[in-house]
């Protein structure tokens, strides 16, 4: 790879959103966007090689794009002399300051969470709006068809600018109101990728992104910090959930070496931060858990009872079924076998978690030690049938030593 | 992609068949170790189970290596029988399942878990109601 293409593809990495967001906010559109700022990369890889990169890439690329738009509304404007089209272009036609390109990816997160657009498209229109990848990358991670995710996020794009959005940022109270859906979105995202393990699960580490980019363009907001230092725990241990051989290690196996430190301690920083704002909520108590799992590298035991006070807390403020299943894991490891399986057991009654493979694989594991031995196989055998994953599927048919 | 033609279920849900064609290399399956045959019938078995435990099984079968197929056409009126497959390649459809389910979407997933979306190709065709 040449300099000039190396420096293209960074500017891409670290840009591509900001540039988006700007042209969005002045262009209101944000499929014209991203065509104009396509058009403009285009024309980067074409010419940086040739004359050289120039001093200010991310402003040589925002003036190419926002020509290429202003082209566009010249052209409909001689066509239909709408006044909004005119409003846009005059917007557009301000010389934006090269050194302080204004950041407006919160506003382009909050518009692909907006209730307008629905709820399958959001998370992965955020991966292609603010990262920049391409419908067919995301397709596969969401287990739909390229054709199919391109038709979803066209319609979303649609959507987004039949409601005139206005891809401005809302006061505080309007960030705060919603956020909650942008966190949600990226954390759908975040599982997605982490269930995807095409080009080592790359898509995870991008999830990860737009978490950090939202904790740092909502630094006020305790969920946007904590669902950072969340997703960075579970970063920080997906490589150690496989030994050498690609065999599935479970959390309990994983030796701490195997974990990013760095990557924890930049989690345990964002969920101090968070917690000091005095705003308690879902992604805190699921980044505390794992921070609880982090601190094994130290003490080298896991406190159970301090994780399932956290469950608690998560029940009570969820009464989501995956959290009452991870309870019930933590409740036999804090209260004994017994306790968790029976806990485990009476949420089987409640049919919601009847195809949800960790159910069947917790099942088994708190079955086995409680010598229920009929009721583990099936369990083991039903989690097993339920895996997408490979590893895991060789690893509940003890096809793999542990 | 037409869409897919639900029907109702007898509670009134919507539900729709989908056929899982296996397509895979089955020349590797006699060069397997002993071993990694026995898991491959036990991830087959394990998911076989989990779809017939979600309600979701219509049926399943292993077919007999391409080889033992034979091809029938009409040529100027009279039947022609032909030894072989009707497509020569190296993945050959070596088995089904077809599942009902309420959307594509599931079908997709189950698709997914199905062991041989690993060691070959998992087309899902919804069947025309």
């Amino acid at each position: 790879m040449t300099a000039a293409s190396l420096a293209a593809e960074r500017a891409a990495r670290d840009s591509y959103g900001r540039l988006l967001a700007w042209l969005a906010a002045r262009g209101r559109d944000i499929a014209q966007a991203e065509d104009a700022l396509a058009d403009a990369f285009a024309a980067a890889l074409a010419t940086w090689p040739r004359d050289g990169v120039p001093d200010k890439p991310e402003a040589w690329l925002l003036t190419a794009a926002r020509r290429r738009l202003l082209d566009g509304h010249r052209r409909r404007a001689t066509a239909s002399a709408a006044e909004p089209t005119l409003r846009h272009a005059a917007l557009l036609a301000e010389e934006p300051e090269p050194d302080a390109i204004p950041d407006h990816r919160l506003a382009l997160l909050l518009a692909c969470a907006a209730p307008e657009v629905e709820r399958a498209a959001q998370a992965p229109l955020m991966l292609q709006v603010v990262l920049g990848l391409d419908a067919a990358r995301i397709a596969s991670a969401f287990l739909v068809s390229p054709a199919a995710m391109g038709q979803r996020l066209v319609r979303a794009k649609r959507r987004i600018a039949a409601s005139g959005a206005r891809f401005a940022l809302p006061g505080r109270e309007g960030v705060a109101a919603r956020l909650p859906a942008v966190l949600d979105a990226i954390y759908a995202a975040y599982a997605a990728g982490a269930q995807d393990p095409a080009d080592g699960g790359a898509l995870a580490g991008e999830a990860l992104w737009l978490a950090r980019i939202a904790a740092a363009l909502a630094p006020e907001e305790a969920e946007a910090l904590g669902l950072a230092a969340l997703l960075l725990h579970l970063e920080a241990r997906r490589p150690a959930a496989r030994d050498t051989a690609g065999h599935y290690v479970p959390l309990s196996d994983q030796p701490p070496e195997a974990w990013d430190g760095a990557m924890q301690a930049e989690a345990e920083a964002l969920l101090r931060r968070a917690f000091a704002l005095g705003a308690p909520g879902r992604f805190q108590w699921e980044a505390a858990v794992q921070s609880v799992h982090a601190a094994r590298r130290v003490t080298g035991r896991t406190d159970w009872a301090a994780i399932l006070l956290l469950y608690d807390a998560l029940l009570a403020a969820t009464a989501s079924p995956v959290v009452a299943l991870n309870r019930a894991v933590a409740l036999a490891e804090a209260g004994g076998v017994a306790a968790g399986l029976a806990a485990l057991r009476s949420l089987g009654a409640d049919g919601r978690l009847a195809g949800y493979q960790p159910f069947w694989a917790a099942m088994a594991s708190l079955a086995a030690r409680a010598g229920e031995t009929a009721e583990a196989e099936a369990a083991r055998l039903r989690a097993a049938g339920l895996a997408t994953d490979p590893a895991v599927r060789d690893f509940l048919l003890r096809l793999s030593p542990s | 992609m037409p869409a897919p033609i639900g029907r109702r279920d007898k509670d009134g849900k919507t539900a729709m068949q989908v056929m899982l064609l296996i397509h895979a290399d089955e020349s590797a399956w006699p060069r397997m170790p002993e071993a990694e045959r026995n898991a491959a019938m036990a991830a087959y078995g394990a998911y076989t189970e989990a779809l017939r435990a979600a309600g979701a099984l219509v049926n399943a079968n292993r077919l007999m290596p391409a080889g033992t197929a034979h091809t029938v056409r009409l040529v100027n009126g009279a039947p022609q029988v032909l030894d072989g497959p009707y497509a020569e390649t190296r993945e050959q459809l070596g088995g089904y399942y077809l599942i009902e389910v309420p959307d594509m979407a599931t079908a997709l997933r189950w698709a997914a878990r199905c062991p041989g979306a690993g060691h070959g190709v998992v087309e899902a065709r919804p069947v025309m109601a």
